[in-house]
């Protein structure tokens, strides 16, 4: 748990807020969150657009009969739909075990000082 | 209509009678829950933000109702149904962009915010230009997103009212209902009576397509191949506005709609990231992130929408093709139909279960329309009320009720210039005017939330410059593309003034502006970072502490 005190060596008219961000719960907290986010959009965003470029420069291998009338594009496309799924299922476990209990502790810390 | 000629145009199908009464039923049932839901519209929040009080369920059943619009359903499934594989390449952008939505932008936003996205905007900038920078992008997105509903609105009158587009008049006046029992809701219920209007039309909206779909499927042995088979030997070519193209085989790939040409392959990448970048810079999405407790619940409606809009993408793939299988004439067919591609849906209805089934799929067709434009009604009016009014007029010292007041008055405003405009724009493209505004919320808006979350040093010039620049970048070249003149499918026919080779702007527009924040940032450089400012917004962001809480009843 961290412990605020204006008075440890910070000049008095700092907020609380500034106070929570210069802890190390918060500091962790902000890295825990995009270390997530950052990567995992890069990596959707990468992942959708080589679909598009496939789907512009490649047609004729989007095309593709894989069996029967079902082609590579269209396991391609549905797999857009499966990683989507995936990654949502993924960020709310992620969420619900590193990101919420912390934030709940500062939340806790800052609106019990409130009041 | 051209189209209205030719000897292969179907008569409209249906029965109209009984399409306006199966309507009609859906308008008591939501009228009697808007006015319920009045007795407790009281306050500001209340009004704008249903009193924080709807669960993450409830709302994510209805960001699905506001986000499968007209354009959604009938759009994608006739794009289907004539372009093949093509049409299935909107639905994916479509919900990928779902992600940005989830990962970047709802929590931060529930708990940075209060009623706009303005509010996020200018929290650690200057107030007042930011707020009407924001207003202003939020105005012009709401409206192309509500001309689109209202040119659907036009193509469904044609097909299942029988007035033909050449009736004016009488189209003008459905449009009219349409548009004052939109005002209604909005005044009476406000944004908890229009999330409840959502909630409704979702609700039929999945029904119906999962009956359609499953129906469809049951007909081919539950093989989506065979579906695919069908509608390949059903179509070996396409007769429309007097050409004829190959279909066949090259249903199944990419390519119909978008791979003739080197610029038809880049306009169709510049759609593509607009599409993917647009969602989460939707005014009348992320308006709908209040509605809820908390951060974790503005969560869970993402997580409830993903799930409800993917398998609802999965459903239209089954009807567009099966609809190009099954429909007599098939492609044909639909491409000449009133309401053209749009028309797909209905008619795949009429086939499965004749009037019945067709006067079910037209009333949630136009209760699709009717609470999309709500939904867009209230954002605009918030906005206009909570940012230009309260903040950029009375300089943030306006009491709740007059903000509120004159919120009830812009909607009425909006609602008279909605059906003013959808009179003017029945016979536009539906789901182009859809993608426009989808590059406009990606130039405009996106970038700067995205700077204002996660960069310190970005500043009030740095907004204004990817706000104005991004807007105004995108309103442009859409002034100056093929899609406004100089082409045979231009709004304007018989002019030509394009200059941009690209129908979609967004390769240009949505880069320059994220361009445009850092180099306004620079320029503006000498403001000093407010840090206390930035420090309370990230903690309050991250944390969800000092967020606005749930009204208690």
């Amino acid at each position: 748990m961290a412990h605020i005190d204006p008075s440890a060596g910070r000049p008095a008219t700092t907020t609380i807020y500034e106070q929570v961000q210069a802890t190390a719960e918060f500091q962790d907290l902000r890295r825990r969150l995009r270390r997530f986010v950052f990567p995992m959009s890069a990596a959707f965003l990468l992942w959708y657009l080589l679909y598009v470029l496939l789907a512009s420069y490649a047609p004729a291998f989007m095309a593709t009969k894989l069996a029967g009338n079902i082609t590579v594009g269209l396991v391609i496309g549905l797999l857009q739909f499966v990683s989507t799924f995936a990654i949502t299922a993924v960020y709310v476990r992620y969420a619900n075990r590193h990101l919420d209990p912390r934030a709940e502790r500062l939340r806790e810390l800052i609106e019990g000082g409130d009041g | 209509m051209d189209h209205l000629a030719q000897g292969s145009a179907p008569a409209s199908v249906g029965n109209p009678l009984l399409n306006i009464g199966i309507f009609a039923v859906f308008v008591v049932v939501t009228l009697v829950v808007v006015f319920r839901a009045s007795r407790t519209t009281k306050t500001a929040s209340d009004y704008y933000a249903a009193g924080r009080s709807f669960t993450g369920a409830q709302n994510g059943i209805a960001i699905s109702g506001d986000y499968l619009s007209a354009a959604s359903f009938l759009g994608i499934a006739g794009a289907i149904a004539v372009t093949g594989y093509d049409g299935f390449l909107y639905s994916i952008g479509f919900l990928v962009a779902w992600l940005v939505a989830l990962l970047l932008v709802a929590e931060l936003l529930r708990n940075t915010g209060k009623y706009t996205m303005g509010d996020v905007l200018s929290f650690r900038m200057r107030q007042r230009p930011v707020r009407a920078a924001a207003a202003t992008s939020t105005l012009v997105v709401s409206f192309f997103y509500l001309l689109a509903q209202m040119a659907g609105a036009g193509a469904l009158i044609a097909l299942l009212l029988k007035i033909p587009n050449t009736n004016v008049l009488g189209q003008g006046a459905v449009i009219a209902v349409v548009g004052i029992l939109m005002i209604i809701y909005v005044l009476v219920g406000g944004m908890r009576g229009t999330t409840w209007v959502q909630i409704i039309k979702a609700a039929l909206l999945l029904t119906g397509a999962a009956a359609m779909t499953l129906w469809v499927l049951a007909l081919f042995g539950f093989s989506l191949s065979a579906i695919l088979g069908q509608a390949v030997v059903a179509n070996p070519v396409l007769e429309s506005g007097g050409q004829t193209k190959e279909l066949g085989e090259k249903l199944l790939g990419p390519g119909l709609q978008y791979g003739a040409t080197a610029t038809a392959k880049i306009d169709f990448i510049s759609l593509s990231l607009a599409l993917v970048l647009g969602t989460a810079g939707l005014p009348h999405i992320l308006m709908r992130f209040y509605t809820v407790p908390s951060a974790k619940e503005a969560r869970r409606s993402v997580v409830w929408a993903i799930w409800i809009i993917g398998i609802f993408y999965l459903f239209t793939l089954v009807l567009g093709y099966g609809a190009a299988a099954l429909v007599p004439g098939g492609a044909t067919t639909i491409a000449n139909a009133p309401g053209k591609t749009n028309s797909a849906a209905p008619l795949l209805a009429y086939v499965l279960g004749g009037e019945v089934l067709l006067g079910f799929i037209s009333a949630v067709a136009f209760a699709t329309i009717l609470a999309v434009v709500a939904g867009l009604t209230i954002t605009a009016s918030a906005s206009f009320a909570h940012d230009v009014y309260a903040n950029v007029i009375k300089h943030g010292e306006a009491s709740p009720d007059s903000e509120v007041r004159v919120a009830r008055i812009t909607a009425v405003v909006i609602g008279v210039i909605a059906i003013a405009a959808g009179i003017f724009a029945r016979n536009q493209n539906i789901a182009f005017l859809v993608a426009l505004a989808f590059a406009v919320a990606a130039s405009a808006n996106l970038p700067t939330i995205l700077y204002t979350l996660f960069w310190k040093r970005f500043n009030t010039t740095g907004a204004l410059w990817s706000i104005y620049g991004g807007l105004a970048s995108c309103v442009l070249l859409i002034i100056f593309s093929p899609a406004v003149s100089g082409s045979p499918t231009a709004m304007l026919r018989d002019v030509d003034f394009h200059v941009f080779p690209l129908a979609n702007p967004g390769l240009v527009s949505i880069p320059l502006s994220f361009l445009l924040g850092v180099i306004g940032t620079y320029v503006g450089g000498r403001q000093p970072v407010d840090e206390a400012k930035f420090a309370e917004m990230e903690v309050r962001a991250l944390t969800g502490a000092g967020s606005e809480k749930a009204v208690m009843q």
